[in-house]
């Protein structure tokens, strides 16, 4: 040990810890309470499943059946659909060489991400009633679709840029096609990239509320704006269990996200 | 070794004339359902406005009137600039600010902390930072407003262990809608800083402590020059998501502090609607955010250059 | 013989940046040509340009007689082995070995066959069920070159394959690429920056700079009679003199060296004027009286040999190799000698 670590910042450490405690507070006690056999939110009423069966068989339970169905149905088309888009995209901006327009693709690839969110609400809800399309699902989805194309692009385009150029000439070299050389060797190896992509689109539009909340019109909800609705009126313990099931759904994502990551770095 | 962008060179194993077609779907999307909404809106932002919400397509300049100038009651008086809309802006900023700042101060020491991890456990400690924003923000948001409110665990906790003997109000505070904002958008500032840390050579340290300065202004002169750009990085991608924030000012802020994200929200509820003062006020707010991000991609170009 | 490649006037232009400037070579069939220069001469884009990565903007590629230069890479017979190599990361060793057979449609028996076969050749067939990544990087190395021969190209294009192993395991490769050439009967072109290695394993030598050819011969052709400054300054360490040519004769020439010394050397068509002379330092020696005067001004100890730095009269400096023998005196700095070029070892340049 040296006499002095440069590297070592007294202090950092307890940071590090307080920040890590003011990010997962929150969290742990919502899925604390949501176990809580009490009506109150305020009192420990011993542990209980009974709000989790409330989530399921309640009064609430179709609104939020039907939210929920919402929301897992355009997550999983808007994420298809969006890493498809930014797949196709990735490779004409990392494959194609300097073409006209490139910057100007790259500055539209970015755009959702630099237009605040509630703007592009604005936006998108002006924009579908001046072309008549009633607010609903398909707006919901076409506006999703839209926003998740860069959050697909980032980790594709990062991985794409990360595959040499040689491992496509090579193939090639041996005799492949095009085709060949694209489904055999290229795909396969910008698959966690495309995996990965495919992933954060899928949380970021079932995460979205304030788009969502201006273009579904009356009627429709996703858990998100069923959830704000019923936040409005006050915490109740059905949303907390909710919550922690939602929590349990991201996690599990996170997670999956991370191990494939830390796998295709390993076999680059 | 070979040519300028050889790997890419449209030799006749070349992609280019396929792959450029590829990016028919993204212009079309973003084109269509992202710039041309936005200017759409701009041209509504100059229409009149209808009162049961909508437009009518006659031009006007009654919104931005709306926002800056104050003309009395019934209109007939010497224009003042008005300030209402003005102090939500100025409120706004200041809350963004101050959550960037709260971020900065957390997430600089936290990014430190694991850049300088070995290189086997970093990869944890990251996927702990990031873990609660893959986390729904409506539900990071809840969650926060039930562990901060009056009687909510903790103030239980605070004064169970005989901390405070009143419960704090936290809750529908400027400190709230900050830690709201802190939480939903710290890992914007961690990653940035900790891509910069990583690339920083700790033979600078080395080099400043060997040369007699201690800890604190080996830091001051030397790690924050150096990982500037990634702490600049990380201010931009905390302040401009806050400023527009919607769910935080609203869910911990109370009704006397809400921000921008209202105001534009208010202006289209089905019945006191104004589309073109709601339009306006998102184009002041997109103005604001791109001069904010033309200053710092500016500043970047020059200290590349530099 | 037939050639195997024949390039003819090939031009290559990136937008206002010319990397090739017409270049025209001929290489033999059976043959091991490299193509030797400093980084960004051009050896790389025309070796891309055999292997079709690299479109020809104006002049003729042939293989074998056939013009090539506007067939896609997987319909030439030729295969690369790849600077990094290149192997496929997702595929195990015999997979990647098999992979140009399978895409020439070659039965699965057969080509495991045949990748077994290469892998044996190559000393490596206990890897074959690994991945790339887990193999070093001489194992790396050889799976590329397996890749490569196992479709039998008619040429064998090689991307300064040995640049990223460590010096040891270059120096026994250059030995084996050479027995491998040989073994295999296929045209090798070999593309680096290192001398050593194209002067060790090469049957003639491409000498490039600046988009240019400056000279093609055997290593001895172009060690001994480099044509011009570029290619006696390149290859190996020498001595370049501006002197003038006082007077040519019957192929000799005499000329005047700094200090005004005259000597006589062989001529190559240069007239009279002013030109440069290369003089290797190894083909010089000490003696009591010769045919130049000069002072002793450092002697430096390198093990096999000694460097001596003399300065002639008018301070011009001389590099010379003495041999660490018994037999070799040492001078001491300050002294003056006598230095005696060998026949032949002075070279009248071109430019």
């Amino acid at each position: 040990m040296a006499l002095r670590n440069v590297r070592h910042y007294p202090g950092f450490l307890a940071m590090t810890v307080a920040c890590l405690v003011i990010l997962y507070a929150p969290l742990l006690v919502v899925m604390a309470y949501s176990f809580n056999d009490s009506t109150s939110i305020t009192n420990w009423g011993g542990v209980s499943l009974r709000w989790y069966t409330d989530v399921f068989t309640g009064p609430e339970a179709p609104r939020f059946k039907a939210a929920a169905w919402n929301s897992l149905t355009i997550a999983v088309i808007a994420a298809t659909s969006a890493t498809a888009i930014a797949t196709a995209a990735a490779l004409a901006m990392l494959r194609a060489g300097g073409f006209k327009g490139r910057s100007l693709t790259y500055a539209l690839i970015n755009l959702p991400l630099m237009v605040p969110e509630i703007v592009i609400a604005v936006a998108s809800l002006i924009f579908f009633s001046m072309v008549g399309l009633t607010p609903g699902y398909l707006t919901i989805l076409i506006a999703h679709i839209t926003f998740c194309i860069p959050f697909a692009y980032l980790p594709i385009a990062a991985r794409l840029q990360g595959i040499d150029g040689s491992f496509e000439q090579a193939a090639r070299d041996l005799y492949a096609s095009r085709a060949q050389s694209f489904f055999l060797i290229l795909l396969p190896l910008m698959m966690p990239g495309v995996v990965s992509g495919y992933l954060l689109a899928f949380i970021i539009s079932l995460d979205d509320f304030i788009i969502t909340n201006f273009v579904k019109g009356a009627g429709m909800e996703t858990l998100p704006t069923a959830i704000y609705g019923s936040v409005k009126q006050g915490i109740k313990p059905n949303i907390m269990a909710i919550s922690t099931l939602m929590l349990g759904v991201s996690i599990l994502f996170v997670t999956l996200s991370y191990l494939i990551n830390r796998k295709g770095q390993k076999s680059l | 070794m070979a040519g300028p962008g050889s790997n890419h060179a449209p030799g006749p194993g070349s992609w280019r004339g396929i792959l450029v077609p590829l990016l028919l779907p993204t212009w079309a999307m973003i084109g269509i359902f992202l710039l041309l909404p936005v200017l759409l809106m701009a041209v509504y932002s100059f229409l009149t406005k209808e009162f049961r919400g909508g437009v009518e397509w006659e031009f006007s300049l009654a919104a931005y009137d709306q926002f800056f100038l104050n003309r009395g009651l019934f209109g007939d008086e010497p224009p003042t600039l008005e300030w209402t809309y003005i102090t939500v802006f100025a409120r706004s900023i200041a809350q963004a600010a101050g959550a960037t700042a709260l971020c900065l101060l957390i997430g600089f020491p936290t990014a430190w902390f694991i850049a300088t991890r070995p290189a086997s456990s970093r990869g944890i400690w990251l996927f702990l930072i990031t873990v609660p924003y893959w986390v729904n923000l409506l539900i990071r948001t809840v969650s926060l407003r039930f562990l901060i409110r009056e009687n909510g665990p903790l103030n239980d906790a605070l004064m169970g262990v005989g901390l405070i003997s009143e419960p704090l109000q936290i809750i529908n505070t400027n400190m709230a809608v900050q830690l709201g904002l802190f939480y939903s958008y710290l890992p914007f500032m961690v990653l940035p800083i900790y891509a910069a840390v990583e690339r920083y050579s700790f033979a600078y340290s080395e080099a400043a402590a060997d040369l007699y300065a201690n800890r604190w202004v080996t830091l001051r002169e030397i790690v924050l020059p150096i990982v500037r750009p990634g702490i600049v990085a990380g201010c931009i991608l905390v302040f401009i998501p806050s400023l527009g924030a919607f769910l935080a000012p609203n869910l911990l802020g109370g009704a006397k502090n809400f921000m921008i994200g209202s105001l534009i929200e208010e202006q289209f509820k089905k019945s006191l609607g104004n589309w073109p003062f709601g339009a306006a006020v998102s184009m002041i707010l997109m103005t604001l955010v791109l001069i904010v991000l033309f200053v710092q991609a500016r500043a970047a170009t020059r200290q590349e250059v530099r | 013989m037939t050639d195997a490649v024949e390039i003819r006037n090939a031009v290559k232009r990136y937008g206002n940046v010319t990397a090739l400037h017409g270049v025209s070579l001929t290489i033999r069939d059976n043959e091991f040509f490299t193509l030797l220069g400093p980084s960004g001469c051009g050896k790389t884009t025309l070796l891309r340009m055999i292997a079709g990565f690299e479109d020809v903007t104006e002049g003729e590629i042939r293989l074998f007689g056939q013009n090539i230069a506007n067939l896609e890479p997987n319909h030439r017979p030729v295969n690369t082995v790849f600077q990094h190599y290149a192997l496929f990361p997702h595929m195990s060793v015999i997979d990647n070995v098999a992979f140009g057979l399978k895409m020439q449609k070659v039965a699965q028996d057969a080509r495991r066959k045949r990748a077994a076969e290469m892998l044996e050749m190559v000393h490596l067939s206990a890897f074959a069920d690994r991945l790339p990544a887990q193999l070093s990087g001489g194992q790396q190395q050889r799976v590329a070159l397996a890749r490569a021969l196992a479709p039998s190209p008619k040429v064998l294009l090689l991307d300064e394959p040995l640049s990223a192993l460590d010096l040891k395991l270059r120096q026994a490769m250059r030995v084996e690429l050479k027995q491998l050439q040989e073994d295999t009967g296929i045209t090798f072109i070999f593309v680096t920056h290192d001398q050593e290695e194209a002067l060790t394993m090469s049957d003639r030598i491409a000498v490039m700079s600046a988009g240019h050819v400056q000279q093609i011969g055997t290593a001895q052709e172009i060690y001994e009679a480099p044509v011009n400054r570029f290619v006696a300054d390149f290859i190996g360490e020498t001595n370049l003199l501006p002197v003038e040519v006082l007077s040519v004769r019957d192929g000799r020439a005499e000329v005047t060296l700094p200090g005004g010394h005259r000597l006589q050397v062989a001529a190559a068509g240069q007239g009279i004027g002013k030109h440069h002379l290369s003089i290797r330092p190894e083909r010089m020696a000490l003696t009591e009286a010769g045919d130049l005067q000069a002072v002793v001004d450092r002697v430096v100890y390198l093990g096999t040999d000694r460097q001596v730095i003399a300065r002639l009269e008018d301070g011009t400096p001389l590099h010379l190799r003495l041999q660490n023998s018994d037999r070799v005196a040492v001078p001491a700095p300050g002294k003056r000698v006598g230095l005696a070029v060998e026949a032949g070892a002075a070279r009248l340049l071109a430019d």
